[in-house]
């Protein structure tokens, strides 16, 4: 990178991916800070991994993410689906998972019991 | 370096100083690399040996009494072989308002030894810590690198257990 | 069975088949055969799922895909789009329409309806190991800016205009800093971050690090530059791995696309990132013992001036700013100084972030606007006390701050209002404490901190220290004595104009702010020996009342046979021998044994 212009343009592509990415799959975010790793975010996320492997929901993006600031509520993981708010679910547990997974990722229905926010644009 | 072999755990190797060599070499000629190479040396030794002292005093030029004062001034750094786990309990503002102090007493308790302590069978040290910077959970503990959070003393003996 | 990929399970429950499910089962098998995958996929029938409304129900393993009320017509699809190309059949699954109400938008969240994040705006947004996603949203263009379009002393100007003040304590104007370094004479100068967040309660600096560390590096590049240095180190306290590892990350992708290192964007300024971890000071939060720890020497302070910015690592001027102040400089560069002042009071400018812990609903990190209310941050934001329990009072600041009693929670949360009741700013720890917490040994619990912490370099720090902290020693022990409280005053007030540094003079400040507010307190336990919070084990009394059923638990428990009595018969305690341990107090299964 030697230019602003390369920065702008570097900024512009990874927004056109994000993006498509947004439009085409679905995704999973674990908080992943100090807060959420001490309350079993790590045990969370390998179950995760786990039961989309079993599923085998190939398209299905897990990511992580820092955090929010919420730590009574961790973990947080959110849940992002094509064209739809990314839903926050508070207070997970690695025993909450298969149903997050299977209503609300593969089925597009919202854990309504776990869900604590939507990021609205 | 007589006595104190026996307690060295660099599992009879050539060198005993191999590990320590290779930390000076990656540091030589580096400014302020003291405290990077005595916390390299404890990672790799558990502690730190008069004789792993010596031996930096020597290789870096620096006086043993400034060695020592260094290594006495910061609280990461120890002179005595030390448990395999470190058990730290927090004790910052949150985690004494929110019950730090029976969580310590359950695992002193459990452990049967003092904070500052190490077990006998070198499996743990328990120490006490200023704050871990995770006080939206507390009371807290770290052990090793992890952080346990929302602790209560009946949950201490299932973490201790694994 | 190893070859069977997938599962379909078709409802056989009453509900579904009434509703036909034989049928699709029929139809199913049909076109399952017609594309030849009926040796890879098994029809499986189950018993009622229980949502008989909505059947006939198909359920689709691996996935776990839901479809309802399906009909005969649909199953081409199910196997076609479905089975056979592995697309949802999305019409057919079970969504409720209203399915997003009921969930609160994030601006609708008590927790965040009153913040203002744009320190933590990334935080939890984006993936803090990808430098991609930090620039997708418009990470590092703060640096083009100022390195292509702004002379260094413009962007020393800006910084200067912007209001902001030192986010890690003291509250001095940043500007006014870089303008010390920049003008200080001298070829070779440094950038330092202070992220030896050691104030206990306080964790914004190790979130924004583990969440947006690529905010604090571009903020520290955007500083090199106009101070005119070419290296900079993070001072990371060993406490923190997780931050180390993350910011280490950050900095090598960082200098891998260019933005760190020789040459940045063509301007000619190079700039390099150094990690070095604390090995477990307190102290090292002050700057000038910082500085010394880096050098690789014990980290004790040492008289100011010289300041760091005239002489400060290895002689050379420096300038020293925390975390949350460099993850201030981006915005204020790229969105301008004059957005950046129309934020907070008069004052102070900006958001502040405070961490919420202790006695509250609600913990975490709140970002809000300068000037702001106490009341509305621990009651709006934090969602009040739990329990059902009386707030009593806020310890804002950390081991250098105070204690805010109720009367004050309508005081605007700003530097200078902070410092005109006796607490200040700090790093931003906001530690809430309800009835039960005891204030003398709260005030006990920072001096012991800051008696363990204190380096022993001067005088009025490690000899009063050691003695006030003797002093509510004996008070909580119920030993007090008249003239205590004069004794602590004096002492107190000695320590604050003589001792060294920062750290030394604003130890005695939760004593300070507690006998100023709750002196009351003090009181009771020196003339009364009683502890109103009842917390204070020394001046508690353990007594049995007519509850007990005399199953001789507590007799057991009690390491010091304090307790006598016959089976069945009421139980006593022998206040001699009592070591106040509340072993029994907790064995009791009838409750019967009090303490006050």
């Amino acid at each position: 990178m030697k230019t602003i212009e390369d920065l702008k343009r570097l900024r512009d592509q990874v927004q056109s991916t994000t993006r498509m990415r947004h439009d085409s799959s679905r995704q999973i975010i674990v908080g992943m800070g100090t807060c959420g790793i001490a309350a079993g975010a790590r045990e969370v996320m390998s179950t995760i991994l786990d039961e989309i492997a079993k599923r085998k929901l190939d398209d299905v993006l897990v990511r992580q993410t820092g955090c929010i600031g919420m730590c009574e509520k961790e973990v947080l993981v959110d849940v992002v689906l094509a064209g739809q708010p990314r839903i926050t679910y508070g207070n997970v547990t690695t025993a909450d998972i298969p149903k997050i997974i299977a209503d609300h990722v593969v089925n597009g229905r919202i854990v309504k019991e776990l869900a604590i926010g939507k990021f609205v644009e | 370096m007589n006595s104190n072999q026996s307690q060295c755990c660099c599992d009879g190797s050539v060198n005993q100083f191999d590990k320590l060599d290779e930390v000076l070499k990656k540091y030589q000629g580096v400014k302020g690399a003291l405290i990077p190479v005595l916390q390299e040396a404890q990672h790799a030794y558990g502690y730190l040996s008069k004789e792993v002292l010596q031996n930096i005093s020597k290789k870096m030029d620096i006086p043993i009494s400034q060695i020592y004062g260094v290594v006495t001034f910061y609280s990461q750094f120890h002179l005595t072989p030390r448990g395999k786990s470190i058990i730290r309990v927090c004790q910052g503002t949150a985690c004494h308002v929110r019950g730090a102090k029976t969580i310590l007493n359950e695992i002193e308790n459990q452990l049967n030894i003092k904070s500052g302590a190490t077990t006998p069978d070198l499996k743990f040290t328990l120490e006490t810590v200023a704050c871990i910077g995770a006080c939206g959970l507390a009371p807290v503990m770290m052990i090793d690198d992890d952080t346990h959070g929302r602790l209560t003393p009946e949950i201490i003996p299932k973490i201790l257990a694994k | 069975m190893e070859h069977i990929r997938a599962h379909v399970l078709v409802c056989a429950g009453t509900g579904c088949v009434s509703a036909g499910s034989k049928k699709i089962e029929a139809a199913l098998r049909d076109q399952i055969a017609k594309h030849g995958l009926d040796k890879e996929i098994k029809i499986v029938e189950t018993g009622c799922h229980g949502l008989c409304e909505m059947g006939p129900l198909v359920i689709v393993y691996p996935e776990g895909v839901f479809y309802v009320r399906v009909q005969e017509s649909d199953i081409v699809d199910i196997v076609e789009q479905h089975l056979y190309k592995g697309r949802v059949v999305e019409r057919l699954l079970y969504t409720e329409h209203d399915t997003l109400e009921g969930i609160p938008s994030y601006k609708e969240i008590a927790f965040y309806k009153k913040q203002m994040r744009m320190v933590l705006a990334n935080c939890g947004q984006i993936d803090p190991e990808q430098i991609d996603e930090y620039i997708s949203v418009g990470g590092y263009e703060a640096l083009g800016k100022a390195l292509t379009t702004m002379k260094p002393e413009e962007v020393v100007d800006e910084v200067k205009k912007s209001g902001l003040r030192g986010r890690g304590g003291g509250g001095f104007p940043t500007g006014m800093k870089w303008g010390f370094a920049r003008n200080a004479p001298g070829e070779k100068k440094y950038v330092v971050c202070n992220a030896d967040e050691g104030d206990p309660g306080a964790f914004m600096d190790r979130s924004v690090l583990e969440s947006d560390p690529h905010r604090v590096i571009e903020g520290m590049a955007v500083c090199g530059y106009a101070i005119g240095a070419d290296e900079g180190y993070v001072y990371v306290r060993a406490e923190y791995p997780l931050a180390i590892k993350r910011l280490k990350n950050a900095i090598e992708q960082a200098e891998a696309i260019g933005l760190l290192g020789e040459n940045i964007f063509g301007s000619g300024f190079n700039f390099r990132l150094k990690i070095k971890e604390g090995a477990g000071a307190f102290v090292c939060g002050e700057e000038t013992a910082l500085l010394a720890s880096i050098e690789g020497k014990r980290g004790m302070p040492r008289p100011r001036p010289p300041f760091p910015a005239i002489s400060g690592l290895w002689g050379k001027p420096t300038n020293i700013n925390n975390v949350e102040t460099f993850a201030n400089i981006p915005q204020i560069i790229t969105k301008g100084a004059d957005w950046f002042a129309s934020i907070g009071t008069e004052r102070s400018k900006g958001t502040k972030v405070f961490a919420l812990t202790g006695r509250i609903n609600h913990t975490g990190l709140a970002e809000v606007p300068m000037g702001i209310t106490m009341r509305e941050i621990i009651y709006d934001i934090g969602g009040g006390i739990p329990d059902g329990k009386k707030f009593k009072a806020a310890q804002i600041g950390g081991p250098s701050g105070g204690c805010l009693p109720e009367q004050l929670l309508d005081l605007s949360v700003d530097y200078d209002s902070l410092i005109k009741v006796g607490a200040m700013m700090g790093s931003g720890g906001l530690v809430v404490m309800d009835e039960t917490t005891c204030m003398v040994d709260l005030a006990k619990f920072f001096l012991s901190f800051t008696q363990e912490e204190s380096c022993g370099k001067c005088t009025p720090c490690r000899e009063g220290t050691k003695r006030m902290l003797e002093i509510l020693t004996r008070i909580t022990e119920g030993q007090g004595k008249e003239g205590d409280i004069e004794l602590l005053e004096t002492m107190a007030r000695d320590i604050k104009t003589t001792a060294l540094c920062g750290l030394g003079q604003t130890a005695p400040n939760p004593v300070l702010s507690t006998l100023q507010y709750f002196r009351d307190e003090y009181e009771a336990h020196i003339k009364e020996k009683r502890c109103p919070a009842g917390s204070c084990a020394g001046l508690l009394e353990y007594t049995i009342t007519e509850e007990c059923k005399g199953c001789g638990l507590c007799k057991k428990a009690c390491p010091v046979e304090a307790i006598s009595g016959e089976k069945k018969g009421l139980h006593e305690i022998d206040q001699d021998k009592c070591v106040k341990c509340a072993a029994c107090f907790a064995k009791c299964p009838f409750k019967a044994i009090k303490k006050q």
